[in-house]
């Protein structure tokens, strides 16, 4: 069990490119917008490890007006409470990635699991696990998350539990789908007849068959996290104040677009190029695992 | 064809139990939530005497398992009831809120779908050109942008700076079928705007996919020019991953768009669900859900009927 | 009976606009009532003469606070667009709050009380028509009444009339209250929103018809998202109202509201940003007005739980804040700073020397050694349901306190269920009161020991004492002298943090007629606007 995870866990944070290992590999065989792809992602990682270092100021300091323009003394202008807003950047990217990636490994984990066990198992587990898949898909995850968060409390573990557990059925279809294919194969009957463990035949002949797309969809539930917290807060829950994080910051700044004032979409920024970071090394990998030979 | 007939029977027996569950899960999550509709109505204004003599109106110092029984009964004889809060009956209220969400959804659908199929296979089609990552670019840059934000930018340029359309949706009930389209195109174009990214990164992806299938190679090596490659031999193959991302969309078009009500202050099922919710005014709420659990399982039973047309080696598995 | 020198001369200037007084009358009248004959001039070129209202066109109202569960029920009235649509259009109360916040005359023409102001008599005005037709009575008004009082009522205006222990009619147009205890500002509270006159017998799904003797019928009703009203061609008060129709449209998100506003799709709007107000205030389309009244954001501490229950420790608190940081940052001087008590500036009885509570960490230091203590750990909880920027606010408060040594903890809770789950159940958090049109009814409502809404479950006996000796007194300046005591040992042994008075900053279209005199006691001009203005 144990294995299991940290073997997943290690293939996606190798998804985002945190291992160290692999980097001079991936640096010589990979294409420039896999490159880019990994700058940006490495960047903001280190922008959020070492927030408190490079930020100017401290995470809620209140160091000017409201919504002040770029200026030397604040790069980037203030937020709605006249704190810096490079700073709330820099920070944001700490909670934003910390929550999201925990989220999404959290709700794959979950997904891939169940995923995995109703593919190899059938019949009745199959069944179960299906049903009680479809009836969570059916209730809007935004009322059910509404709903949930306002019984539990927002405090961060509640919200990456909640949120993981409404995300993981969308993962658990995907896995599913997948593995189906791949419990069918020779292989995979081979190791059963050897009479190998339901864990170990998940781990090492299901998985490494099932990567490719899952890491795929990975990149993009991974900004969808950021997206639904984003959502919350416009609905009243969200994370806890002074936290920043990028989507409540976007929602924070928002009044001010209508009048052209960019602030808010400097966080919405952020969410993008760490969207497109992930993605186009997300891509790459695809790309790689999928065998597939083309002009690039 | 007759496995289809069973497979869409035993589906729509699957459908009714999951609407039964959820129909559970909601009534009892409700009944978690904190405070009742009782306080719900009386908000700052509650007193222990007012709220107990609203409560003993209402029912609701019957137990729960009671009320969800009178509930589930009268409603498997066609009877929603009647709205806590303001006592209209609740099938008119949640029909009428679900046609304009079904008639926003269908509006958006018509932009978004021939949309991004095209600019899907125009991406296929030039894959890792400067189209395509500009294409694959701003869809992923769209699809990271909060959908309020999206919202107020669309509204900030297309209704305060160039005064096209209206900023806000809400219908007036005399308005020509016309003027309701008009109104409805900012809203349309930003629930577009979310859902395309999804769709043509996927159908992108889907036609990729099959570029490494040995017949395409065959067709590669025969001559046909990548273009006629990829619409008269991939594509159709296709077809089947993109018409369940597409509906998975609609899906996602009908049941997920509350925050785009909320900024274009439109009617529609999400915000009288979400307001519901608030109120604690469960007959409401569970109508509204049971509408969109529904329109969830039909939509997927869709989409499995349309794949399996479209590919008959799923209508017979091993 | 009330009537205010100011507001007596409102009401003639009024007559002489529509021609029923002189110019010479007026002037007489006026300098009787000692104001000096240049005031009167200006008061009449100004409000009056140069004023003619325009009747006729359609004003479209872009109200906050929409839900698809409100309802024309009085009972349940509780934001802008149900108490727009229901007490500023459709219906009416025996007493009206004129803009200068004063009683006068609504439904009952006149009134008066016994020297205990126990024994109160209305006089209804008589032939007035409700909307479909029927001639109102005193059945009417008291089944009106009636239907928030008893065991069985579930109005949240069941508190205001529980004073009252007996209505009867005496012949066919008067009305006697019998009240358990004297209370001079009676009228004042028939004023209130829900106290509505309706058509004997309305009950349930049929206040939705709007039935009431209000300037406007209803023509269509979508809880949360729209009501139409046409103008009540019988409307007892003649000359009003002066728009042909009124839609009062339900939009909550206040960046779309901004965004009709600027596009013309609607005409009047409550609760702007005020961070982006002074951007709407360069559109020449639009007027911006603020109007500074009762409303009052607080912060109550149980002074029954630790650490609150020591009285060093809520001056500690109040000195640790920095009142002036907040108006600036959260209202953006939208308002005026709050003393720790609940009695607005533009009221009656106002104490206007307590000295303000500055910012003082020193100070906090010292009350906190005081109670014993070197540093404070406190947790406040906060939504935006509290107020807009209530969570902010919060934060700021963190801020402010931790120079003090006081850490705050902020405990950002759900909106949806705030003032069931967290307001009156919490030691700490943050609150918000529209006000009280009267001393008597804000500290009755809130401060006096065991009242249903006492959230800072303060029991102060002297305070009490006054409370119940002021309701009765008749003496202004008696009364004067006890209010003022009484809002003294609010600022010092009260539980709640009152840190600001917030404007109602609204905007309009330019071309709509704004009144020189806004009224402060509701937004959209005390929710009257469909009444009182009218297109330039």
């Amino acid at each position: 069990m144990n294995a299991f995870v940290a073997s997943s866990m290690s293939t996606f944070v190798a998804s985002v490119g945190a291992s160290a290992s692999a980097f001079g590999w991936f640096w010589r065989s990979s294409p420039v917008s896999a490159k880019i792809g990994a700058a940006i992602v490495f960047l903001w990682l280190f922008a959020g490890i070492f927030a408190g270092v490079l930020a100017p100021y401290d995470e809620t300091e209140i160091v000017g007006a409201v919504w002040q323009e770029w200026s030397s003394a604040t790069p980037l202008g203030t937020d709605q409470l006249g704190r810096d807003l490079l700073t709330r950047i820099l920070y944001g990217a700490r909670n934003t990635i910390f929550i999201a990636l925990l989220t999404t490994i959290l709700s794959f984990f979950i997904g891939i699991t169940c995923g995995f066990m109703a593919a190899a198992l059938g019949g009745w587990t199959d069944q179960l696990l299906s049903r009680i898949v479809d009836i969570l898909l059916s209730i809007p995850i935004l009322i059910f998350s509404l709903m949930l968060l306002s019984v539990l409390g927002t405090s961060v573990p509640v919200l990456i539990v909640v949120l993981a557990m409404l995300d993981s059925p969308r993962v658990f279809r995907l896995a599913r789908s997948v593995s189906m294919d791949i419990v069918v194969m020779d292989y995979v009957e081979v190791a059963r007849l050897r009479g190998e463990k339901l864990w170990w035949i998940m781990r090492r002949e299901i998985l490494p068959n099932a990567v490719a797309p899952l890491i795929a969809e990975f990149g993009l539930r991974f900004c969808f996290i950021f997206l639904l917290i984003s959502a919350l807060s416009f609905l009243g829950l969200g994370l806890q104040p002074p936290t920043a994080d990028w989507g409540s910051m976007v929602r924070e700044n928002a009044g001010a677009i209508s009048f052209g004032i960019l602030t808010p979409l400097i966080p919405a920024l952020a969410i993008a190029s760490l969207t497109i970071g992930v993605n186009l090394v997300v891509d790459w990998m695809l790309h790689k695992t999928s065998g597939l030979r083309d002009e690039v | 064809m007759i496995r289809l007939f069973v497979m869409v029977g035993e589906r729509l027996l699957f459908g009714a139990i999951t609407l039964l569950a959820v129909s559970i899960i909601i009534a009892s999550s409700v009944d978690l939530l904190p405070g009742d509709v009782a306080t719900a109505i009386l908000g700052q204004a509650a007193t222990p005497e007012t709220v107990a003599a609203l409560r003993k109106q209402l029912g609701l110092d019957l137990p729960f398992y009671q009320r969800y029984w009178e509930w589930l009964w009268d409603f498997l004889r066609g009877d929603m009831g009647v709205s806590l809060t303001n006592e209209r009956p609740v099938a008119p209220q949640v029909g009428e809120r679900f046609a304009n969400t079904l008639l926003l959804a269908a509006l958006a659908a018509a932009i978004a779908v021939p949309l991004s199929l095209a600019l899907g296979i125009l991406a296929a089609i030039y894959r890792g050109g400067w189209f395509d990552k500009l294409i694959s670019s701003s869809t992923l840059a769209a699809i990271s942008m909060p959908e309020f934000l999206v919202g107020y930018i669309v509204i900030a340029i297309f209704a305060v700076e160039l005064g096209w359309f209206p900023s806000i949706s809400t219908l007036r009930h005399d308005i020509s079928f016309l003027e309701r389209i008009y109104v409805m195109l900012l809203p349309c174009i930003t629930l577009a705007l979310v859902v395309m990214a999804h769709m043509m990164r996927l159908t992108r992806a889907a036609i990729i996919n099959l570029l490494a299938s040995p017949y395409i190679e065959m067709a590669r090596l025969k001559g046909v020019g990548t273009a006629r490659l990829i619409v008269y031999h991939a594509l159709p193959n296709a077809l089947s991953p993109i018409i369940t991302v597409i509906v998975l969309n609609l899906a996602y078009l009908i049941v997920g768009v509350v925050v785009v009500e909320v900024v274009f202050v439109y009617p529609g099922l999400g915000q009288l669900l979400v307001d519901s919710v608030s109120a604690r005014n469960l007959p409401v709420v569970q109508a509204s859900c049971l509408i969109f659990a529904g329109t969830y399982v039909t939509l997927n039973l869709l989409a499995d009927i349309f794949s399996s047309l479209a590919n008959p080696r799923l209508r017979h598995p091993r | 009976m009330f009537n205010t020198p100011k507001q007596s001369l409102q009401q003639l200037s009024d007559l002489v606009a529509k021609g029923r007084l002189s110019r010479r009358d007026f002037m007489t009248r006026a300098v009787a009532l000692g104001v000096s004959t240049l005031a009167a001039e200006h008061m009449l070129t100004t409000s009056a003469l140069a004023q003619t209202p325009k009747i006729g066109g359609l004003l479209r109202v872009g109200a906050p606070s929409a839900s698809t569960d409100d309802t024309l029920d009085p009972a349940t009235l509780d934001d802008s667009f149900d108490i727009l649509s229901c007490y500023g259009m459709l219906r009416n109360n025996l007493v009206d709050i004129d803009e200068y916040s004063a009683p006068v005359p609504g439904l009952a023409e006149s009134w008066e009380a016994s020297s205990d102001v126990a024994t109160w008599t209305f006089k209804l005005r008589r032939g007035v028509e409700f909307h479909n037709g029927k001639t109102m009575t005193v059945d009417d008004v008291i089944d009106s009444l009636n239907y928030h009082r008893g065991e069985e009522s579930a109005s949240s205006a069941k508190n205001l009339v529980e004073q009252i222990e007996e209505i009867r009619a005496d012949g066919k147009d008067t009305i006697v209250f019998k009240l358990k205890d004297g209370n001079a500002d009676f009228p004042v509270v028939l004023s209130s929103y829900q106290l509505l006159i309706f058509p004997e017998g309305t009950r349930g799904a049929e206040f939705d018809k709007g039935i009431g003797t209000g300037p406007y019928s209803l023509q269509y009703w979508e809880p949360g998202v729209r009501m139409e009203g046409k103008r009540n061609p019988n409307y007892y008060r003649e000359g009003k109202p002066h728009f042909d129709e009124v839609h009062v449209i339900g939009i909550n998100d206040v960046v779309s509201r901004t965004a009709a506003l600027q596009t013309g799709q609607v005409d009047i709007m409550s609760r702007c940003d005020v961070k982006t107000v002074h951007l709407l205030e360069r559109n020449s389309d639009v007027q911006v007005f603020q109007v500074t009244g009762t409303k009052h954001y607080t912060a109550p501490m149980h002074v029954d739980a630790a650490p609150f229950d020591d009285v060093n420790v809520r001056k500690a608190i109040k000195y640790g804040i920095d009142r002036q940081a907040i108006l600036d940052t959260i209202l953006l001087g939208y308002g005026e700073l709050g003393n720790d008590q609940p009695i607005a500036p533009t009221m009656r009885f106002h104490n206007p020397d307590i000295p303000q509570t500055q910012y003082d960490p020193d100070m906090a230091r010292y009350h906190l050694k005081q109670a014993g203590l070197s540093s404070l750990d406190v947790n406040l909880a906060a939504a935006d349901a509290a107020f807009a920027g209530a969570v902010d606010t919060a934060v700021l408060f963190q801020e402010q306190a931790s120079k003090a040594g006081i850490n705050i903890n902020v405990d950002r809770v759900s909106e949806d269920g705030y003032w069931n789950d967290i307001w009156l159940v919490r030691p700490w958090c943050m609150c918000f009161w529209a006000g009280r049109p009267t001393e008597d009814l804000m500290f009755s409502s809130a401060y006096e020991a065991g009242a249903d809404w006492n959230d800072t479950r303060w029991a102060n006996p002297r305070f009490n004492d006054l409370l119940v000796a002021a309701r009765k007194e008749l003496d202004e300046n008696k009364r004067r002298e006890m209010y003022y005591e009484m809002q003294q040992l609010c600022h010092d042994d009260g539980g709640a943090v009152i840190f600001t008075f917030a404007a109602d900053v609204q905007a309009a279209s330019a071309d709509l007629h704004k009144p020189d005199q806004v009224a402060s006691n509701w937004e959209f001009d005390g929710h009257k606007v469909a009444e009182r203005w009218w297109w330039s």
